[in-house]
């Protein structure tokens, strides 16, 4: 296992773990945490491809990051904005409570 | 062309018009209805003489007078199909006589029906029937003739069935139009192969008619698949229209019923017009008829055949007429003789001898009609000579006139009309090359015309009154049923039930029909032929010369015997040994009963016809209605069956597997959908958790896409 | 693989598990905090300085902190034994081992991924100002914008309604005061009103 090999498999597992977190828990906020591990997976993901491929120097890899993050920040903002209105017409957080959507 | 021929349709016209006011009128009134009728024959009439004094101011000139008017009236094909009139002698003498005796009758009518409520149709009709024959005598197109003759039956059925509440009166009318029509079926189809043989139905025009030589000479060459001459085939279709309309044998069942009519329209039209129209048409088509290819000649197959028919039915008749108790029935079956005379006439002498009969016949059996019409009006609506007599007394101007037509029926010599026509039809037969039969036969005949008038009119108006039922009904003196009732017991009856006189609207026609049955006789005789000539176009004169050649003076005597032998017999067995009451059996009943049944039964022809012609109608319409409604209404019904089988058929289809399948499908989709719709939970993770597996998913596409 | 790699590594995926399995939400947050440092420092031993500082600066220091205001804003006096998760939750681990086997595989089993690590990059700031400013220069404009939105939109968003109700039930208030104060003269519009109501 090459180290790279290692990094993916390090981000894949915190991708998992982050996609089981979201659609498992009931708290909304807890999805978002969820949602968040698994950008930060695809930003470790991207780091290291950025770091063992080819050209490193053009630092493609670090850009895409740094822009990624950059939206994580404003859409964790966002959202976290959603569930507090949503929590103030709602009364909960559950995310089964909010199912207006029902088709 | 004179005035009045430029104007002939007129004369028909008027009396058209005046049926046709009488008949729209809401109201019957009766002083305009008899003022319509009557002023319009006054008016056809005078228009008629003026015909008559045409033709006589131009009797003479080169050949016949004829003067024809033609008018287009329906396009046919690229042919026009004419309508037209002719003036000519024969319509000329024939216009008179009609208009005239129409006249007399109207004016006895007005005395005759003014208790009858329906007075003012009475009047219609009649005024309809003398426009119809009034065109019957002046159509000079086939065609023409045939519309008013068609009229004419027509309102002889109206009139027969006059009051038609009587049963009987209206099967009369029924069988008289139902067996003139078998006769008119020839007549169409007479017509119909003359307009294919000569291309024209106009009688006369201008060289091209129908009955004038060049048509005439192409029927009689052309020959039909019989081997009989075109224009006899013809000829005899024509014919069996007459045999129809003058009841000849075998159709003259329908005269002697038509007597369930009023008195005059017997008069009119079963005595004086209508039948003759028969004999008129006769005459009229008389060069079809005799035209021969070695030149006319009176010897023709047609013409064999009409005379033998005409002196058939004379016999025939006559014989019936002795043993017939009806005062009218006994007139009409002397009317069904006198036209076989006619027809005898016709086809052994000519137009002249026929019409001249016709003529004379005219004038003194409307008298004897309307005579008999005012004997029953006087006897209170008695019908049967068994229950009359003595009326002599009790009615005498009825009494003589009728006396005057009876001898002119029987032929009584010199003085009156019917001894000079019977005897020039009598010379004529006489002198016929085919046979001598037809000749005995009208010898015959007369002697049993002269046999039953003087029964008839002794029974009538001699020996005592007999109708003792009604005298004892309403006397107030009862009197014994078997009473002899003597002339002085005259002022113990109560006054209405006596028989009276007629009034004066009734007796002057009858007086006016006398003269002329005395007078008519005089144009015709052997010494001074007018008629003939008149009708032939030839100028004659007094010629007593004429009187001895050929046997004419011996046949006048030997007719006169004939006439006096009859008048005898007549006498000596009902004038002399009077009946005395109306139960009592006949004289020749009691002498021959078998064969005085027989003749009193009219020899079963209206029995025999019933068993075999009406059977078998009937029989035929039966069979007629089983196939309508079993075969062919099967067959409709069958396919109506069809149609509703594939109709439900279709229905099923529509319902079951078309709308079925459609809506099963629809169902499913709709189901599905509402399935699938399922899946929105609307809870987010349940969208991640698909998400995810999409993702896998799509993932394992790309590694393997690659791959591959 | 060095060891510390692996040390860093571990932390980091235990601290992520624990994030999203604690009953407490507070705990969760800190974990997640103690997660997103330890890929901070993934990043600092791949050579990607300015990351993982920029992480620490931005998640640690701001999301993660957003991340307790949201928990503590939304805290309901609710039963704490309340089932913490999902029904279903089954499919969800299901899903997301799956997830992670696939990932793994491809991870494990791609051929041509490079093995040698290439000599370090110059990563310095200046570089990174540099790129910026020539040839990203669009996304740094557009994430400008977008963070503009953001902060707009998530203010409005979690903004309370307080203005607009308070102008209706102002507006109420004053409607019954002023029927109460009428001179009697228009008794006749009141009585109305009243018998309408």
């Amino acid at each position: 296992m090459t180290p790279l090999q290692g990094c993916l498999l390090v981000s894949a597992l915190l991708f998992a773990i982050g996609l089981a977190g979201a659609v498992t828990r009931r708290n909304a906020i807890l999805a978002l945490v969820g949602i968040e591990l698994m950008l930060n997976a695809a930003n470790l993901n991207f780091i290291a491809f950025w770091r063992y491929g080819p050209h490193p120097e053009a630092l493609t890899g670090m850009m895409v990051v740094i822009f990624s993050i950059a939206i994580a920040a404003a859409e964790a903002a966002v959202g976290l904005a959603l569930i507090i209105a949503i929590y103030r017409h709602y009364r909960t957080a559950n995310l089964d409570e909010m199912k207006n959507l029902k088709g | 062309m004179t005035w009045i021929a430029q104007n002939l349709w007129l004369i028909p016209v008027l009396p058209l018009v005046a049926s046709g006011v009488i008949a729209v009128n809401k109201q019957p009134q009766r002083k305009l209805a008899v003022t319509l009728a009557i002023g319009s024959m006054v008016m056809a009439f005078l228009l008629s003489l003026c015909a008559f004094s045409a033709t006589l101011i131009h009797h003479g000139e080169s050949g016949v007078f004829r003067e024809v008017a033609s008018f287009n009236w329906l396009q046919f094909g690229g042919q026009w199909l004419q309508l037209g009139w002719v003036l000519d002698p024969l319509t000329a003498i024939m216009l008179v006589m009609v208009s005239f005796v129409s006249l007399l009758i109207f004016i006895f009518s007005v005395g005759y029906m003014a208790h009858d409520e329906n007075f003012t149709r009475f009047f219609c009709f009649m005024s309809l029937f003398a426009a119809a024959m009034l065109g019957v005598v002046i159509a000079n197109n086939l065609l023409l003739f045939f519309v008013c003759w068609e009229i004419v039956g027509l309102t002889s059925y109206l009139l027969i069935g006059f009051w038609y509440h009587k049963p009987s009166a209206a099967a009369a009318a029924k069988k008289a139009f139902i067996t003139t029509r078998i006769g008119d079926l020839g007549l169409l189809l007479g017509m119909v192969w003359l307009y294919a043989e000569t291309g024209t139905l106009n009688f006369y025009a201008n060289g091209n008619g129908c009955l004038e030589q060049s048509a005439l000479t192409a029927m009689v060459t052309h020959m039909t698949a019989a081997g009989m001459a075109v224009s006899t085939a013809i000829g005899l279709l024509i014919f069996l229209g007459a045999v129809g309309k003058s009841g000849q044998l075998p159709l003259h069942v329908w005269l002697p019923d038509a007597m369930e009519g009023p008195t005059p329209v017997s008069a009119l039209i079963h005595a004086a017009t209508m039948v003759a129209a028969g004999v008129f048409l006769v005459a009229r088509v008389y060069p079809l008829m005799s035209v021969h290819l070695d030149g006319a000649a009176a010897e023709t197959t047609a013409l064999t055949v009409v005379t033998w028919i005409g002196a058939l039915t004379a016999i025939f008749a006559a014989s019936i007429a002795v043993a017939q108790t009806d005062i009218k029935r006994i007139l009409a079956y002397s009317t069904v003789s006198q036209l076989g005379y006619m027809m005898l006439g016709l086809g052994v002498g000519g137009v002249a001898v026929g019409m001249f009969h016709l003529i004379t016949h005219a004038f003194f059996k409307a008298l004897l009609f309307l005579g008999s019409g005012s004997v029953i009006h006087g006897c209170h609506e008695e019908q049967d000579v068994r229950k009359m007599g003595g009326l002599k007394k009790f009615m005498p101007v009825t009494f003589a006139t009728y006396a005057i037509g009876m001898l002119a029926l029987a032929g009584f010599p010199l003085f009156f009309s019917g001894f000079w026509s019977k005897d020039e039809i009598l010379h004529a037969a006489h002198g016929w090359p085919v046979s001598h039969i037809p000749f005995l036969l009208g010898c015959a005949g007369a002697l049993l015309t002269a046999f039953y008038m003087t029964r008839q009119v002794a029974l009538v108006f001699f020996g005592e009154y007999r109708s003792s039922g009604r005298q004892s009904a309403h006397s107030s003196s009862k009197t014994d049923k078997h009473e002899k009732s003597a002339p002085t017991h005259v002022g113990g009856y109560e006054g209405k039930d006596e028989p009276h006189e007629s009034p004066a609207v009734m007796t002057v026609p009858l007086v006016i029909l006398a003269g002329f049955a005395i007078l008519l006789g005089f144009i015709g005789t052997p010494a001074w032929p007018w008629f003939d000539g008149f009708l032939n176009g030839e100028p004659a004169g007094f010629n007593f010369a004429r009187l001895t050649e050929g046997g004419t003076l011996g046949l006048m005597l030997a007719s006169a015997v004939i006439v006096f032998a009859g008048l005898g017999l007549g006498w000596w067995f009902y004038g002399k040994r009077q009946r005395k009451t109306a139960e009592e059996p006949d004289a020749l009943q009691v002498m021959q009963p078998g064969a005085f049944a027989l003749l009193e039964n009219k020899y079963f022809v209206d029995e025999i016809y019933d068993a075999t012609v009406v059977r078998f109608n009937a029989w035929a319409a039966r069979a007629s209605d089983f196939l309508d409604r079993w075969i062919w209404g099967g067959v409709v019904l069958l396919v109506t069956w069809v149609t509703l089988g594939l109709a439900r058929l279709y229905r099923f289809t529509d319902e079951f597997v078309v709308d079925l399948g459609f809506d099963t499908g629809c169902e499913t989709l709709r189901e599905g959908g509402g399935e699938i719709s399922k899946w929105h939970t609307g809870r987010v993770q349940t969208y991640l958790r698909v998400i995810g597996v999409a993702l896998v998913v799509l993932i394992l596409f790309l590694i393997w896409g690659r791959k591959a | 693989m060095s060891p510390a790699f692996l040390i860093i590594a571990i932390v980091t995926l235990l601290a992520a598990a624990a994030a999203m399995s604690l009953r407490n939400l507070v705990h969760c947050a800190l974990s997640l905090v103690v997660a997103l440092a330890g890929l901070a420092a993934l990043y600092l031993q791949l050579d990607a300085q300015f990351v993982g500082f920029a992480q620490i600066l931005v998640y640690v220091g701001a999301v993660a902190i957003l991340i307790v205001f949201a928990v503590l804003l939304t805290r309901s006096d609710a039963t704490p034994n309340q089932a913490i998760l999902a029904p279903g939750w089954i499919a969800g681990i299901l899903v997301s081992a799956v997830v992670f086997a696939t990932l793994g595989w491809a991870a494990l089993n791609s051929p041509g991924l490079p093995g040698e690590m290439p000599p370090t990059p110059e990563a310095t700031v200046k570089n990174i100002g540099d790129l910026l400013m020539t040839r990203y220069v669009l996304p740094l404009e557009v994430i400008g914008l977008l963070l503009t939105a953001a902060l707009i939109g998530a203010v409005i968003i979690a903004m309370k309604e307080e203005p607009l109700s308070d102008a209706s039930r102002s507006r109420g208030n004053e409607a019954h005061s002023s029927k109460k104060l009428e001179p009697p003269h228009v008794g006749s519009y009141e009585a109305e009103n009243g018998g309408h109501a």
